[in-house]
């Protein structure tokens, strides 16, 4: 037994050196910045400073809840299509979900600029119809576009997923026992597909809001979100790192307590509650 | 129209990428019966209750239910319920839920809903499991569960895919006696489907054998047994021994270079005909004294019977009896008039009934296959 837990210990080591080194250390940094001044002394006077920025929180979630729910309206559907494809055709369409994922971040929103802005792709193609110029960037919508954009795979993947392992059985199970296109869906499909759903919130709320960069090429100076906070406060230089530590730390603890309620919803063994 | 058939099929074909599994197929079945579909993996066995139940619409012919052309009408309208081959519980819904889910779906008052799941539950005797998670219930159980969802909902025709193949021996028979009742209670039709001939046999009005997408003969066990219509049929229900005869005149036969009496009629002089000998049906006698003489090539023991192989000139005979015999052995077998079945020859002819390359393993084997590969067909 002894020899057991010793090997699976050894195993799990190289693991739990990473994390100690790269997430419980700079996670008690973060705590430690955010409760002192700049001399090492313990104060809440940066708890208080984030008052300052309700509105960046404000607009941070609002921005990523939309994006998260228009990446859901997206992907759902398109996961549901996708399986009802030959295996073939599914793994073609998986490789053109994954293929942006491979290419550069700041180089996939970088290119939204291109296609936006005043001289770019739409408004050129409109300007020769003798539309225009439309404002098209620069605007909320182009922020909640970019992170739809952005993050839509990691809504696709995880509800695809559990819908390609949903046993057919089961859909004709229902059928037989008297359901339309719409109950089966209702009382089968969605409840059985939740667990996809729920961490595919997960996975496009999370670096919504607390994206930075998509909102600085897309959103111009007008809206500043959360992670433009932050960075902008560490640029400042280390006179700044404390306030920009409890925003961290606040952001981190309204992103656990979404968790925690989405999590909740997950849990909930009837399927009627949420429809 | 005939108001007695709850279901016609007529002249149905199905093909699957230009593969025929059902040809030219037509089957009436009476109201309240239960029939079963009985045949080897591919028969297109699965493919006729899926028919029925809504899930295939056929490429030649029509469904008929209730006098009425239904090809067009979806699963969900049709008076039908299915039990699936794996059950398919829901497995988001404990067993209250999973049994009242047609309910549910009538849109039935709350207390009515619970007066029949109760009703159901007390039916399959899994009063008490309710709140259970269909997950953690035994096979049996959840067997159970899936009969109770299937009837609350009381359909005309309940379809059963092969319900009991994953249940082990004990449970299966058990579970046989308990859908039996089940469907004399209910009076409704139940449509069977099973590769295992005695499952077929023990439970049903009507057995319908089945190769090739075909009808092999369709009869109530005991015709089935005794009277079957050709070498695929002889081979699939029971032991059987086939061997190549020729029908001297009416009740008069050949085969094995012996003349025997038989009680079969209505050949034309001299045809070639397929004899069918139930093994249980031969008496081992002294050699001296037999119609037909043969060496004891192989003997195994199954309990009830001994199983011995006879080679007689180079065919080897399949017999059970009670008394022991060694290898090597020789020795006389008599045949009644009446243990002797006569058939038309067919495309199976030949195919089926000598025992030369028998083995109980292989027997064995390619049963448990038939689950598997019948699940890849759909």
């Amino acid at each position: 037994m002894n020899k057991k837990s010793f090997g699976s210990r050894l195993v799990a080591a190289p693991y739990i050196v990473w994390s100690a080194i790269f997430i419980i250390v700079p996670l008690i940094l973060m705590i430690y910045f955010a409760f002192t001044d700049t001399d090492g002394g313990f104060t809440f006077a940066n708890i208080s400073e984030i008052g300052k920025y309700k509105t960046a929180f404000l607009i941070s979630i609002v921005y990523a809840a939309a994006a998260t729910v228009i990446t859901l309206i997206l992907a759902y559907p398109m996961a549901y299509f996708m399986t009802k494809l030959k295996i073939s055709s599914q793994r073609m369409l998986m490789l053109i979900v994954m293929i942006p994922m491979w290419m550069n971040f700041l180089i996939r929103t970088y290119s939204w600029i291109t296609i936006l802005s005043n001289t770019g792709l739409i408004n050129s193609f409109l300007g020769k119809l003798g539309i225009g110029p439309l404002k098209l960037m620069y605007n909320p919508g182009a922020v909640i576009l970019g992170m739809v954009y952005d993050f839509i795979p990691y809504m696709i993947l995880p509800i695809y997923s559990v819908m390609s392992k949903l046993d057919k059985s089961l859909l004709e199970a229902a059928e037989d026992l008297g359901s339309n296109a719409f109950t089966k869906f209702r009382r089968v499909i969605f409840p059985l597909t939740r667990p996809g759903i729920i961490s595919g919130i997960t996975m496009v709320f999370v670096p919504s809001v607390s994206t930075f960069y998509i909102s600085q090429k897309l959103g111009g100076n007008k809206t500043m979100l959360i992670g433009d906070a932050i960075e902008y406060l560490f640029n400042l230089g280390p006179d700044y790192y404390n306030v920009a530590s409890a925003i961290s730390l606040l952001l981190m603890c309204i992103i656990l307590v979404c968790l925690f309620i989405m999590n909740r919803f997950s849990d909930e063994d009837d399927g009627g509650v949420i429809v | 129209m005939n108001r007695e058939n709850i279901v016609e099929l007529k002249d149905i074909s199905v093909a699957f990428d230009g593969e025929k599994i059902l040809d030219g197929f037509s089957l009436d079945i009476k109201d309240k019966e239960f029939i079963t579909l009985l045949g080897p993996s591919g028969c297109g066995k699965t493919t006729t209750l899926r028919l029925i139940a809504g899930f295939l619409v056929p490429d030649e012919g029509d469904v008929i239910f209730d006098g009425k052309r239904i090809n067009d009408v979806p699963a969900y309208k049709r008076q039908v319920n299915t039990i699936f081959q794996r059950y398919a519980l829901f497995p988001h819904l404990n067993v209250y839920e999973n049994i009242a889910f047609g309910l549910r779906i009538k849109k039935l008052p709350e207390k009515e809903i619970k007066e029949k799941v109760n009703e159901m539950l007390s039916l399959v005797n899994l009063t008490g499991l309710e709140k259970r998670n269909v997950e953690t219930l035994s096979g049996g159980q959840q067997q159970r569960v899936a009969i109770a969802r299937a009837i609350a909902n009381r359909p005309r025709v309940l379809l059963l895919d092969e319900p009991l193949a994953a249940l082990d021996l004990k449970l299966r028979k058990d579970m046989q006696k308990e859908l039996k009742k089940i469907q004399e209670q209910l009076e409704i039709t139940f449509i069977f489907v099973t590769h295992d001939q005695e499952e077929a046999l023990t439970m049903s009005d009507r057995v319908v054998v089945m190769d090739g997408g075909k009808i092999q003969q369709v009869g109530t066990p005991q015709d089935i047994y005794n009277e079957p219509q050709n070498a695929f049929v002889a081979d699939f229900i029971g032991e059987s021994n086939i061997v190549d005869g020729k029908m001297i005149r009416d009740f008069y036969v050949e085969f094995s270079g012996q003349r025997f009496e038989c009680l079969d009629k209505g050949f034309s002089p001299n045809e070639q005909v397929d004899v069918v000998v139930r093994p249980e049906d031969v008496d081992i006698v002294e050699p001296e004294k037999g119609m037909l003489k043969g060496t004891v090539t192989s003997v195994s023991f199954l309990g009830v019977h001994y199983e011995i192989i006879v080679d007689i000139g180079g065919f080897k005979w399949m017999i059970q009896t009670t008394d022991e015999h060694g290898e090597g052995e020789e020795v006389g077998l008599f045949i009644e008039p009446d243990a002797i079945h006569i058939m038309k020859k067919s495309q199976y002819s030949g195919l089926y009934g000598d025992y030369s390359s028998y083995s109980e393993e292989i027997d064995l084997l390619s049963d448990a296959d038939y689950v598997e590969e019948e699940a890849s067909v759909e």
